[in-house]
C-alpha cells in the first residue's frame, strides 16, 4: 500500500493461556493510516485499545506480544528492525503523549533533563541549540514561564501543564505521526478544553498524523477526522468522523452513541445490556465479540465471526448489516421528572466549613489558621429529591459527603435530618437510628466491598446492625436486595472479585439500600464505569427513587450525567457554592461566571 | 528542608537517650547488682562491700543514672568491674576494627547488591534471575557462622591462602587490620548482598513495570540509560531508609562472625563481657551499637533527602 | 477465602514449594518422632574411639567426646524448633496487634507506636538477647519471650505497612460509616486483607529466628550441654574440621537444609497468594 504512513494488517495481539490456547487481547485488526491523517480509536476500558497503541510502535507490555499479522511504519516493521533503527524511531518517526503524563515523567529527573533527552536522540540540533529549542517548544504548548518550567520537577506541575510537558517532548523529536492514549483523560474539563485545541492546532500547524485513543467519543470527534469503534479486541466500525456520528451502523455504535448522556436532551442515555466479557473469558467464542450483548443476534452471530463489509466510504463488521441500519431498536426513553416532590425537608445543611489540617501549634502561636476546604456551604434536600453536586476535582465534593456521613468532622455549621437528628458529630457519636438514615456508595467499585467477602454476607451486615431479623427473613432481605438492583439471587456465594464493576457497584447499591436509608450520598458512582454500564445505573438509581421515594445526594463532575440524573443542582468551586438551583434553569440559563465556564467546556 | 533535617538529629538524640534509660534500668532489673553478679559464688561480706564502694553502687538508682549518662554526654564510659583499665582503652580500639569490619563489608556489599538486584529484575524470571535469587536464598538462610566455618575450611585449610583465624592485638595499626580481614569481611558481605539484593529486586520491578520507564524506552532511549537514569534512582529511594535498617539488624550477625574468626572487635568484647557478667562494659557497649544505629539511620535520611526531589520542596512532609 | 488445605494445593504447585513442604515437613515429623527413633543415648561416650568416621555402628561417626553424631543431629533441631514456632507465633500476634491498631487508628497513637518500634529497633537485640539469657538462664520460655519480643519489633513495622493499604479502601469507610466498632473493622474488614501478607512474612520470621537460636547457641548461650543442638555441635567441633568433619557438616546439613525448606515454601506461598511484592525486609 503505497502513500500510507502505518498499515496494520490481520494484527492479533495476546498471550497463551492455560492449556496452550492463545488469549487474544488485540484481534485481526487492519487499517492504514496516510501522511497527516487523524484517526481516533474508541472503545470501552479493556477492550485493547492501548494495547493496539503501543503495538505501533513496537511495545508490548510485560507478558503480551504479537500473536500474527503485520504492522508497517514507513514500510518498516518495528518488530523486524534492529534495536538502533527501533530507537531511532520510537520519538523520532512517532511519538507517544501517554495518558497520566505525571506517572509518565520520571520523578527525580528535572524537566529539562527529559525534554534534552529527547533531542539529544532525534534531532541534528548542536548541544548548545537545545535550551532554546525546549523553550521554543514550551511556547508551542503554551506553557507559562519556560524557563522556569524547565528547572522544575514533574512534581512542581500541575496535571494540566505535566500533560502539556509530555506534549512538547513529543514533539521535539519532530515525528510524523503522534500517538496519544487518553492524553485528557483525569484531567479536569476546563483543562481539557485547553490541551484538546491545542492539539487541533498542532494538527492544523504541523500536519502531523496521529491516532488517538480515548474512551470517550466526543473527545475524539474534537481532534479526529476518522474513527474506529473497537469492541473486545475488535475494530467493528470505521469510517468518516460525520457518518460515523451521524449514522451510525454497527449495533455496537448504536448502542454507544445512545448510551451516552447529553446535555439538553430530553431523553434518558439507553443502556446496552450487560458488560464486555474480559479476554481469558472470550477465549473460544468464535462468533462475533458483541452477540452476547447484541438484540440482533442470531444463531449466525454466535457461530461465525462476520467480516468486514464496506459501506460507502467505511465499513462494518457485522452480519445483520440491513437489520441495523433499520435502527428500530433503540428506543430512548423520555426523561422522568421527580415525581411531585413533597416540601418536606430531609436535610438541612446551613453554614458548613470543614478543613483537613487542624492548626500546628507554631500556627495557633501566631494566630494563623490552616484554610478550611469547605467554605459556608448551605443547602437543603427535600424527600425523594435528587440533588447533584457538580465541581472540578479539589472543589470540595467528597469532603461535604464524608461531612454529611460523619466520616470528617466540621469546623463549624449545621447539619439537621428530618428536621430533628443532628448530624453535626462524628460517626461514632451518632444514633444507630441516624446512621441507617444515611448511606455511602463510592466511586471505585473496586475497593468499595471488601474482596474476602462473599455478596450475601456484605448485604447481611447492614441488615445484622439495623434490624433484628431471624435468619429466614435475612435470607429472604438479601434475595429481596439483589433483586432490586437486578442481579440474580446465586450472586449471594460470588466474592467481588468475580463480578465485573457494573455488578461490583450493584452490590454496593444495594448493600446502601439494605439499611432502608432516607438518604444515599453518592461519590462519583458511575465514573469509573464504562458509558454504556453507567446508563443502566443511572436508571437503576431513577427507578430507586421512584419506587421508595429515597433522596440521592450525587456527587459529579460529569455535567450531563447531572443534568440527566438529578432534579436540582449545585456548583462548587475551591469549597464555595458559586450557583444553585433547579438543573432547568441552571444548566440553561447558568448565571454565574465559572457556571458559564464549565457549561462551554461539555463537549 | 532545614525543618526535617533539625526534626530528624532532635529525633535521634531523643532515641539515644530512652536506649540508654532502657539498657541503665534492664541491667538494674537483672538479679543481683553488678558486683554481685560478677563475684558470682564469692559474692559476700567484704569482697562485696568493697566492690560496691568502688563502683559506687550504694547510690540509688537515679543518681547512678545520672551520673553515667552525664558521663556518656562527656566521653567517659565508666568502668569496668574485671578490667582496672579505662573503659574507653578497651573499647577504643575494638570499635575502630568493628567498624573498619563493618564499613569494608558495606562498601562492598552494598554496591554489589545494587547491581545484583537490579539485573535480577532486570532478567526477572529467566535463568540469571533464578541463579542470584538462587544463591541469595542461601546467602540469606545458611547462619553466618556455618558460611564464616565453610569460607575457613576452603581458603584456609584448603587453598591455605588466607589465615583463617585473626590473630591480632585490638590496637594493631590499620593497615594490619585491613590485611587480616578479607574472610570476616566476605561472611558479612554474603548475607548482607543477599538481604539488600532482595530489596532492590523487589523495588527494581515494581519500577520497571512504571510508566515513566515505559516512556522513557518509547523514547527510543537505549537501555542502559534507561535502567541507569531512569529506573535506579527511583528503585533505590525507597529502598535506601530500608536498607539502613536491615543493615542496622544484621549487624546482631558481627557478634558472630567476630566469634568465628576470633576478631577483636566490640562483638566478641560483648560476648566476652556479658559472660564475664562485666555489666558496665556491657552497657557501654550496648549504647556505641545504639549509637552506631542512630548514625547510619539518619544518613539514611539525609541521603533519601538529597537523592529525593519530593523531599526537597518547601514543606515536604515525611 | 483460601482455606489450610488450598493454600497447600497452591505451595504445591511450584517444585521449589514441593521441595520446601518435604523439608518442612521430614523436620517436624522427625523432631516429634527422634526421641523413639535415635540408635543411641545422646550423651553416652564410646571410650576411645572420639573423632571416629562413619561405620556401621555409627553412620556419621563420632565426635570429639565419642558420643553418635547421628543421634545428636537427630535430636539437635528439638529445641530449636519448639522456641521458634512459639517465639515466631508470639512475635507475630504481638507484633500484628500493635500493626494494625497503629495502621489503623494513626494519628497520635501511631506516632506513639512507630517511635517506640524506632526506638526499640536501635536497642541492640543480639546483646539484649544473650544478656537476659545470662541473668535467667536458657530454659525454653525465656529464649520464647526474649525472641519473641525482638521479633515482633519487625512485625509491627510490617503488619502496620499492610494495614495502612487497606484502610485507605473504600469498604472500610463503609464499615466506619455504617457504625461499626473499631474492633469488628479490624476483626473483619482489615485483618482477612491482611492474612495473606501476615502469614508469608511470619514464615520467613520463622526461619530468621532460627537463625538467630542457632547463633545463640554457637555462641554457648542457647542450650545446656549435654542437650544436643545444632549450633552447639558446629561450635564446639568446627575446629577439628579439616580432622573430623561429619559432627560439623551432620548439624550442618541438618539447620541449613531446614531453613532452606521454610524459606522455599515461603516463597511459594507468596506467589501462590499473589503477595510476593512485599518487601520481606528483616526489620
Ligand atoms: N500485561 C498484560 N497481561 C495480560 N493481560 C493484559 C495485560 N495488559 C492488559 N491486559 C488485558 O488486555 C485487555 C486490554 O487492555 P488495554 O489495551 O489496556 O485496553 P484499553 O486501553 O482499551 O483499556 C484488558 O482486558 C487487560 O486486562
Ligand atoms: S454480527 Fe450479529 S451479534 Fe454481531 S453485531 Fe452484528 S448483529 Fe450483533
Ligand atoms: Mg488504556
Amino acid at each position: 500500500m503505497t502513500g500510507s504512513l502505518l498499515s496494520i494488517e490481520n494484527l492479533s495481539i495476546g498471550f497463551t493461556g492455560l492449556n496452550d490456547q492463545p488469549i487474544f487481547i488485540v484481534r485481526d485488526v487492519n487499517l492504514t493510516l496516510a501522511a497527516g491523517e487523524t484517526l481516533g480509536l474508541v472503545g470501552e476500558s479493556g477492550c485493547g485499545k492501548s494495547s493496539l497503541l503501543l503495538a505501533m510502535m513496537g511495545y508490548y507490555k510485560q507478558g503480551l506480544g504479537r500473536l500474527r499479522g503485520g504492522i508497517a511504519y514507513d514500510g518498516q516493521d518495528p518488530g523486524l528492525v534492529s534495536s538502533q533503527q527501533l530507537q531511532a524511531l520510537r520519538g523520532g518517526g512517532m511519538a507517544l503523549i501517554p495518558q497520566n503524563a505525571g506517572q509518565a515523567l520520571t520523578p527525580t529527573l528535572r524537566i529539562k533533563a527529559q525534554m534534552v533527552e529527547v533531542l539529544r536522540l532525534h534531532s541534528d540540533l548542536a548541544p548548545g541549540a537545545w535550551h532554546a529549542r525546549c523553550l521554543a517548544l514550551f511556547e508551542r504548548v503554551k506553557l507559562p514561564d519556560p524557563e522556569e518550567m524547565l528547572e522544575r520537577y514533574p512534581h512542581e506541575l500541575s496535571g494540566g501543564q505535566q500533560q502539556r510537558v509530555a506534549i512538547a517532548m513529543a514533539l521535539a523529536g519532530e515525528p510524523d505521526l503522534l500517538l496519544l492514549d487518553e492524553p485528557t483523560t483525569g484531567l479536569d474539563v476546563t483543562t481539557q478544553v485547553g490541551v484538546l485545541s491545542l492539539l487541533q492546532e498542532i494538527c492544523r500547524d504541523l500536519n502531523t498524523a496521529m491516532v488517538y485513543v480515548s474512551h470517550d467519543i466526543q473527545v475524539i470527534s474534537q481532534v479526529c477526522n476518522q474513527i474506529a469503534i473497537m469492541y473486545a479486541g475488535e475494530i467493528v466500525e470505521m469510517g468518516p468522523r460525520a457518518d460515523l456520528l451521524n449514522q451510525p451502523v454497527h449495533p455496537y455504535t448504536q448502542g454507544l452513541l445512545a448510551s451516552i448522556p447529553r446535555l439538553d436532551q430530553q431523553t434518558l442515555p439507553h443502556p446496552i445490556a450487560g458488560e464486555m466479557l474480559q479476554p481469558v473469558h472470550r477465549g473460544s467464542n468464535v462468533g462475533c465479540g458483541y452477540a452476547g450483548r447484541c438484540a440482533l443476534a442470531t444463531d449466525q452471530c454466535r457461530e461465525i465471526a462476520p467480516l468486514a463489509q464496506p459501506i460507502a466510504d467505511r465499513w462494518v463488521k457485522c452480519h445483520e448489516v440491513t437489520a441495523a441500519r433499520a435502527g428500530e431498536f433503540i428506543r430512548p426513553a423520555q426523561k422522568l421528572l421527580a415525581p411531585n416532590l413533597s416540601d418536606s425537608e430531609l436535610l438541612a445543611v446551613e453554614d458548613l466549613s470543614v478543613r483537613y489540617q487542624a492548626p500546628t501549634w507554631l500556627q495557633s502561636l501566631r494566630g494563623q489558621q490552616p484554610p478550611a476546604i469547605v467554605r459556608a456551604v448551605s443547602f437543603g434536600i427535600r424527600k425523594g429529591e435528587i440533588k447533584g453536586l457538580v465541581g472540578e476535582s479539589g472543589s470540595g465534593k467528597s469532603t461535604i459527603l464524608k461531612t454529611i456521613a460523619g466520616l470528617q468532622p466540621s469546623l463549624s455549621g449545621r447539619i439537621t435530618l428530618s428536621g430533628t437528628d443532628d448530624l453535626a458529630g462524628p460517626v461514632e457519636s451518632r444514633p444507630r437510628r441516624c446512621l441507617r438514615k444515611v448511606q455511602l456508595v463510592f466511586q471505585n467499585p473496586d475497593a468499595s466491598l471488601n474482596p474476602r467477602k462473599t455478596t450475601g454476607e456484605i448485604l447481611r451486615r447492614p441488615l445484622e446492625l439495623y434490624f433484628d431479623l431471624g435468619p429466614g427473613v435475612m435470607d429472604e432481605e438479601v434475595d429481596a436486595l439483589l433483586q432490586r438492583v437486578n442481579l440474580p439471587e446465586s450472586y449471594k456465594g460470588r466474592f467481588p472479585g468475580q463480578l465485573s464493576g457494573g455488578e461490583k457497584q450493584r452490590v454496593a447499591i444495594a448493600r446502601a439500600l439494605a439499611a432502608k436509608p432516607e438518604l444515599i450520598l453518592c461519590d462519583e458512582i458511575t465514573s469509573a464505569l464504562d458509558v454504556s454500564v453507567q446508563a443502566a445505573i443511572l436508571k437503576l438509581l431513577l427507578d430507586l427513587r421512584a419506587d421508595s421515594g429515597v433522596s440521592l445526594l450525587f456527587v459529579s463532575h460529569d455535567l450531563a450525567v447531572v443534568e440527566t440524573l438529578c432534579d436540582s443542582v449545585l456548583v462548587l468551586e475551591g469549597g464555595e457554592v458559586r450557583e444553585a438551583g433547579s438543573c432547568a434553569e441552571v444548566f440553561k440559563n447558568p448565571q454565574h461566571a465559572y457556571t458559564q465556564a464549565l457549561l462551554a467546556s461539555v463537549l | 528542608m532545614l525543618r526535617l533535617i533539625t526534626r530528624r538529629l532532635i529525633f535521634a538524640v531523643v532515641t539515644l537517650w530512652v536506649v540508654s534509660i532502657v539498657v541503665f534500668s534492664a541491667i538494674e532489673l537483672l538479679p543481683g547488682d553488678a558486683c554481685q553478679a560478677f563475684l558470682g559464688q564469692m559474692a559476700q561480706g567484704k569482697r562485696l562491700e568493697n566492690c560496691r564502694v568502688e563502683h559506687d553502687l550504694n547510690a540509688p538508682a537515679y543518681a547512678r543514672y545520672s551520673k553515667w549518662a552525664i558521663g556518656l554526654a562527656s566521653g567517659d564510659l565508666g568502668k569496668s568491674i574485671k578490667r582496672s583499665k579505662p573503659l574507653e582503652e578497651i573499647i577504643g580500639p575494638r570499635f575502630r576494627n568493628t567498624v573498619i569490619l563493618g564499613l569494608t563489608a558495606a562498601l562492598v556489599g552494598i554496591p554489589l547488591a545494587i547491581v545484583l538486584g537490579a539485573l535480577a529484575a532486570l532478567y526477572r524470571d529467566r535463568r540469571a534471575d533464578l541463579w542470584i535469587s538462587f544463591i541469595a536464598i542461601f546467602c540469606m538462610t545458611v547462619p553466618e557462622f556455618i558460611i564464616g566455618t565453610l569460607l575457613i575450611s576452603f581458603f584456609s585449610v584448603w587453598l591455605g591462602w588466607l589465615p583463617g583465624i585473626v590473630i591480632m592485638r585490638a590496637d594493631a595499626p590499620l593497615l594490619d587490620v585491613l590485611s587480616k580481614i578479607v574472610l570476616p569481611v566476605m561472611t558479612l558481605t554474603l548475607v548482607m548482598v543477599a538481604h539488600i539484593m532482595r530489596m532492590v529486586r523487589t523495588s527494581m520491578i515494581d519500577v520497571l513495570a512504571s510508566d515513566f520507564v515505559m516512556m522513557s524506552q518509547l523514547k527510543g532511549v537505549s537501555r542502559l540509560r534507561q535502567v541507569v537514569m531512569h529506573a535506579l534512582p527511583n528503585a533505590l529511594l525507597p529502598t535506601i531508609n530500608l536498607i539502613a535498617l536491615n543493615i542496622a539488624w544484621l549487624m546482631g550477625g558481627v557478634l558472630v562472625v567476630e566469634v568465628v574468626f576470633n576478631y577483636p572487635g566490640i562483638g566478641r568484647l560483648s560476648v566476652n563481657a556479658i559472660s564475664d557478667r562485666d555489666f558496665p562494659l556491657v552497657q557501654a557497649i550496648a549504647l556505641l551499637m545504639a549509637s552506631l544505629y542512630v548514625a547510619l539511620n539518619l544518613i539514611a535520611d539525609l541521603l533519601a533527602l538529597v537523592l529525593n526531589p519530593k523531599l526537597r520542596t518547601r514543606g515536604a512532609k515525611v | 477465602m483460601s482455606s489450610a488445605p488450598a493454600m497447600l494445593k497452591g505451595v504445591m504447585a511450584t517444585r521449589s514449594g514441593k521441595i520446601g513442604v518435604v523439608l518442612v515437613g521430614f523436620h517436624l515429623l522427625l523432631a516429634l518422632m527422634s526421641p523413639w527413633l535415635v540408635p543411641y543415648d545422646f550423651a553416652a561416650q564410646t571410650a576411645l574411639v572420639d573423632h571416629a568416621g562413619p561405620s556401621l555402628a555409627h553412620w556419621a561417626g563420632l565426635d570429639t567426646l565419642g558420643r553418635d553424631v547421628l543421634t545428636r543431629t537427630m535430636l539437635g533441631g528439638r529445641e530449636a524448633l519448639l522456641v521458634t514456632i512459639f517465639g515466631t507465633g508470639l512475635a507475630v500476634v504481638w507484633g500484628s496487634f500493635f500493626g494494625v491498631l497503629a495502621g489503623y487508628l494513626g494519628g497520635r497513637i501511631d506516632e506513639l507506636i512507630m517511635r517506640s518500634v524506632d526506638i526499640f529497633l536501635a536497642i541492640p537485640w543480639m546483646i539484649f538477647l544473650l544478656l537476659v539469657i545470662a541473668s535467667f538462664g536458657n530454659a525454653p520460655i525465656v529464649m520464647i519471650l526474649t525472641l519473641g519480643f525482638f521479633y515482633g519489633i519487625g512485625v509491627v513495622r510490617m503488619a502496620r505497612a499492610a494495614t495502612l493499604e487497606v484502610v485507605v479502601k473504600d469498604y472500610v469507610l463503609a464499615a466506619k460509616a455504617r457504625g461499626e466498632s473499631p474492633l469488628s473493622i479490624m476483626m473483619t474488614e482489615i485483618l482477612p486483607n491482611v492474612r495473606d501478607v501476615l502469614m508469608v512474612e511470619s514464615a520467613m520470621r520463622w526461619s530468621w529466628m532460627l537463625l538467630a537460636f542457632s547463633a545463640l547457641s554457637f555462641l554457648g548461650f542457647g542450650v545446656t550441654p549435654p542437650t544436643p543442638d545444632w549450633g552447639l555441635m558446629i561450635a564446639n567441633s568446627r575446629i577439628y574440621l579439616a580432622l573430623a568433619p561429619w559432627p560439623v557438616l551432620m548439624p550442618m546439613i541438618a539447620l541449613s537444609s531446614l531453613i532452606i525448606g521454610i524459606n522455599l515454601t515461603a516463597d511459594a506461598l507468596a506467589k501462590s497468594l499473589g503477595v510476593d511484592k512485599t518487601t520481606r525486609a528483616l526489620v
